[in-house]
């Protein structure tokens, strides 16, 4: 057994909700809202640039594909905790999760504004509808058991303010099972939102057709970007709530994230050589071009964090945070829409009230995290900065 | 945590994760074979005129809209299949286009509608079962009551076939279903039946199929004859039985399933029927002299993406036996490290 130390236990953090960025986030969300509404009313094609050869925009490989792999910390954070039983990592679980939530719940909702006959999306889960051979039914019931799990995971911060110890006690017993479920929902669904690309076929260019190896690359990132979003999270936190940097906490867990980044680029490079994908990345194209940024977001943190002397600088660890989500977000918007190549003469961009949906699920998410940690115990109750 | 602990852990992950793994050659998928009763269609680009007939009684029988590319909008132009059209006819144009299927200044015709694949990707992608493959006629079927308008469908497509209507809130895939809801009186693809050289056959493919190899074996320039509308698999046999001058018996088919036939001069193929072999085989069939790469048609390896994408579910998934075995480790190594008394995040501060 580990000895985790609660000498920081989580409290509420107080103070005032309406501030400038917190009114500013909920008008990018209103801002959404009423996009979204017109959209079901006039229909996809009214508000966003989709098109027969371009399905799926940014409100797939964005606000799910990407979305749901940066609301990874959660997942990353108990898979360190709970099953490798590193305890000192502790204090950063329940913030991850509270992110892992909005972010799953999130993306999840804004499937449905997606779906063009979204009125039907209960078929995904019923017997006689549902088609099991399907990756989407795979990603689709695997994210919803997930956020479910989720909301029960996260559920002792609820009871514990509103004060339900009978309830709290009954859920503790049984928390384990919820926990490695929710270590297993996200192994599941996050490599099969790379299998989704598998049937693609010869439609996805080689740089990210990586086929059988797609579940193995997807899945490596999440939990990459889940400590990088856990690092970029914390940092921030501590900034905007005027708290002490957690740095001695992050630098031991960015050494886990780099043994990992290793490991990935490690995978990633061999999968093209022994595929022969490797010469179309010196070809005059985009998706050569996009390629070199993804890779350069992967390769420059595992050199700018190989020291245990970098690794304690919180500066380094937040750039090198960033890059790796920058690179998660780049695997997949180039798998998705920049490698999907689907014939002559389609084109896609967002629209303008495309991208205002997407930033306006961002500042709700943002929001609502604010909300939370401001009124439910989230965050440690460490002491405030002093320098 | 210590050592032992890890090790643990590890052990009891890479176990489910190697009991996963292994069942792996148990559950690899091969491509769906054809079914035997599986009919198509057979399109010939070099007996294709493109009058672009099929299309108007595609549009009549399935009643789909109009839709238009000029300006004055006088009379339906599709350009390419859409949510509104689900057959076209589009010309291929080189240089001087001084002759017919020709690849160097030339020009051809080529149909686009849903090649109904043996093992078609958008019934494998389709999350609930609104894509289906009838198990006799392989005739790939849209459901819109099932639909949930995901569009993985139209994504996972090869061929790019299934098409969305985007400007509806109340949207549905467009694609060709063989006109089935004209079986049943006894009628047949509307493209097919309409067409006036038999550029569109339809029939049973493997009589399509027959059909196509006589085709490629005639020398360009031979006498022969077409056959247009349905194609019967006892007419063909008749026509190949009957010796040369027996016209009349020819005749009399014509009027036993009303098939016809025209007597026409051989031209010039490339020896290659695609849908024969690509992607495990197409139930429409085509025949052409230019390549089919040129026309807009890819160039696919003869195992299909379903049956990878399915192989590799099956593999992970199967059963649910590693997903179980792996929530089992889980489970044992979480309730270890999980002190139930502090329970997520731990309050005691």
């Amino acid at each position: 057994m580990a000895d985790h130390s609660y000498a920081h236990a989580p409290r509420p953090l107080g103070g005032s909700l309406f501030t400038p960025l917190t009114l500013l986030l909920g008008v990018l969300a209103g801002i959404a809202g009423v996009i979204l509404l017109y959209r079901l009313f006039y229909g996809l094609g009214a508000v966003t640039n989709l098109n027969d050869g371009y399905p799926w925009g940014i409100w797939i490989a964005y606000d799910v594909v990407v979305g749901s792999a940066f609301a990874c910390g959660g997942y990353a954070m108990a898979l360190l905790v709970y099953i490798f039983n590193k305890g000192q990592y502790h204090p950063l679980v329940r913030p991850a999760l509270l992110a892992s939530l909005f972010g799953y719940t999130l993306a999840g909702a804004s499937v449905i504004f997606d779906l063009g006959r979204w009125w039907n999306f209960w078929h995904i889960f019923w017997p006689g509808y549902a088609q099991v051979n399907s990756v989407m039914f795979e990603v689709a019931v695997c994210i919803s058991a997930y956020i479910v799990v989720m909301w029960i995971e996260f559920s002792p911060a609820f009871l514990e303010k509103w004060g339900m110890k009978d309830v709290r006690q009954k859920l503790n017993k049984v928390l384990f099972f919820f926990i490695a479920l929710g270590v297993l929902l996200p192994s599941m669904h996050q490599s099969s939102l790379g299998s989704l690309l598998v049937i693609f076929g010869e439609q996805i260019h080689p740089l990210w057709q990586s086929g059988m190896l797609l579940p193995v690359i997807y899945l490596m990132t999440a939990i990459l970007l889940g400590f990088a979003v856990v690092i970029f999270e914390a940092t921030l936190s501590s900034t905007g709530f005027k708290r002490q940097l957690e740095t001695p906490v992050l630098t031991p867990l960015s050494k886990v994230m780099f043994g990992l980044l290793a490991a990935y680029v490690v995978v990633r490079v061999a999968d093209l050589l022994l595929r022969g994908a490797l010469g179309t990345a010196f070809a005059a194209t985009w998706q050569a071009f996009w390629f070199w940024v993804e890779m350069a977001c992967f390769v420059v943190p595992l050199v700018l964090l190989a020291t245990e002397q970098a690794r304690r600088s919180a500066a380094k660890l937040f750039v090198g945070a960033v890059l790796l989500m920058l690179g998660g977000f780049l695997l997949r918007i180039n798998g998705f829409l920049v490698g999907y190549m689907t014939g002559e003469g389609w084109h896609y961009f967002p629209s303008l009230a495309e991208l205002m949906v997407t930033v306006g699920l961002i500042a709700f998410e943002i929001l609502a995290y604010i909300v939370i940690v401001r009124n439910y115990p989230v965050l440690p109750a460490a002491q405030p900065v002093t320098r | 945590m210590d050592r032992r602990t890890f090790f643990k852990a590890s052990l009891a992950g890479g176990t489910a994760l190697a009991a996963g793994a292994a069942s792996c050659p148990a559950q690899a998928r091969e491509t769906h074979p054809m079914p035997p009763e599986a009919v198509g269609l057979l399109f010939d680009s070099v007996l294709c005129v493109g009058c672009k007939a099929c299309v108007a009684a595609c549009k009549e029988a399935n009643g789909m809209p109009m839709e238009f590319s000029t300006k004055d909008q006088y009379w339906d132009t599709p350009l390419d299949i859409s949510g509104k059209t689900l057959n076209v006819i589009k010309a291929y144009r080189n240089g001087k286009m001084e002759a017919k299927d020709r690849e160097e200044n030339g020009f051809a015709f080529i149909k686009k509608s849903c090649m109904h694949c043996v093992d078609p990707s958008c019934v494998s992608a389709c999350p609930v079962s609104a894509m289906k493959k009838d198990a006799k006629t392989g005739v790939v079927t849209y459901d819109k009551d099932a639909c949930i308008g995901c569009r993985y469908c139209v994504a996972a497509c090869p061929f790019g076939v299934p098409r969305f209507t985007y400007d509806s809130p109340t949207p549905q895939i467009s694609k060709c279903q063989l006109c089935i809801h004209r079986h049943k009186d006894g009628k047949y693809a509307a493209c097919a039946e309409v067409c006036p050289t038999g550029a569109t056959l339809y029939g049973k493919v493997s009589v399509l199929r027959e059909e196509a190899q006589r085709r490629l074996a005639l020398k360009p320039g031979d006498k022969t004859e077409f056959p247009r509308g349905h194609l019967r698999a006892a007419e063909e046999k008749a026509l190949q039985g009957a010796p040369e001058g027996k016209g009349e018996q020819r005749r009399q088919g014509w009027k036993d399933d009303g098939a016809q036939r025209y007597p026409g001069v051989a031209g010039q193929y490339l020896q290659h029927i695609y849908g024969e072999k690509e992607f495990g085989g197409t139930q429409m069939l085509m025949l052409s002299g230019v390549s089919f790469q040129k026309l807009g048609y890819p160039d696919l390896p003869p195992r299909s993406d379903a049956a990878t994408s399915e192989t590799l579910q099956h593999t992970l998934y199967g059963g649910l036996i590693a997903p179980i075995a792996v929530l089992g480790a889980l489970t044992f190594i979480a309730r270890r490290n999980v002190k139930p008394e502090d329970g997520e995040g731990g309050q005691n501060g």
